[in-house]
């Protein structure tokens, strides 16, 4: 039942991160959008996880470990977009795409999928941080 | 037939050259016209790379590419099935030639003899330079690479 309500939140707070939310005062995340620390998830458990190295790399190997900075893929030396929302108002807002690069990137990093709590956490994380 | 010993050197040549050809994908000069475009291609195969050009590998390949992945060079760059076989008949439908003979299809394009062909003159070194990083990062050399035109008026090696 727990996890239920953690992926109901979890399919909120995407739904909340799009395009509307993209004038957001920057760090500042209402918390009926069940973002920062408010809600379920924690900014500071998801900036934890972005940090972690899984088997080679972390979330920030690739994007680094401030999102707000582009990022450059370690493989092909490619350019990334910043992650944080507050620099770059395309990040989480479309629920299909996140969900996609939750589903790649966790399995690249840590050979596992990550939680909806993990997600969560990941999100308000990312919207957390100001510009 | 008997070739004189100082054409030797020219014959060598014509027969390299013609190898050379048989050998290279569809636009091995970089000149002809870019492959079309087709927008799930240049998202999906475009994120973590620039999207390659179709004509760069044989159909074999990409049909073995396409298959595999969800373990594609070591990364998860796996897609919703109908829109992979989207991808994958763009991508047939568009190959290079393929060579006949030739055992498994490769699946990078720099272990094509032809791409190797093309870059022998770049130390390795050069590849792991920080500006390039790695001979998949087309546009670090290739500065109109993100719209699949490789002419070598184009090249500025950083």
């Amino acid at each position: 039942m727990a996890s239920r309500i953690v992926l109901f939140q979890l399919i909120l707070l995407l739904a909340a991160a799009g395009p509307a939310l993209a004038a957001d005062p920057p760090g500042i995340v209402p918390a009926t959008q069940a973002g920062g620390d408010s809600g379920s998830f924690s900014a500071g458990r998801g900036e934890q996880l972005f940090t972690t190295r899984g088997r080679d790399w972390s979330c920030a190997t690739c994007h680094t470990a401030d999102p707000r900075n582009p990022g450059r893929h370690t493989v092909t030396g490619k350019a990334i977009a910043p992650m944080a929302p507050a620099v770059n108002p395309e990040r989480l807002g479309d629920p299909a795409k996140v969900a996609k690069w939750f589903r790649r990137n966790c399995k690249d990093v840590f050979a596992r999928e990550c939680t909806p709590q993990e997600q969560g956490d990941v999100i308000a994380y990312l919207r957390s941080l100001g510009k | 037939m008997n070739i004189p010993v100082r054409m030797y050197p020219l014959v060598i040549l014509v027969t390299a050259t013609l190898l050379a050809a048989a050998t290279a994908p569809a636009v091995a000069d970089g000149k002809r016209k870019p492959s079309p475009a087709d927008p799930a291609w240049q998202e999906e195969c475009g994120s973590c790379h620039i999207a390659y050009p179709p004509r760069l590998l044989p159909a074999g390949s990409w049909q073995r590419l396409m298959q595999g992945l969800g373990d594609h060079f070591g990364s998860d760059a796996s897609l919703e099935p109908q829109r992979a076989a989207a991808i994958e008949a763009f991508l047939v439908a568009n190959a290079g030639r393929s060579k006949d003979g030739v055992t498994a299809p490769p699946l990078r394009i720099t272990e094509t003899p032809w791409f190797r062909g093309e870059h022998d003159e770049v130390a390795t070194a050069k590849w792991r330079s920080p500006a390039i990083g790695s001979p998949a990062n087309c546009g670090a050399c290739h500065t109109q690479a993100e719209r699949g035109s490789f002419d070598e008026d184009e090249i500025r090696i950083p």
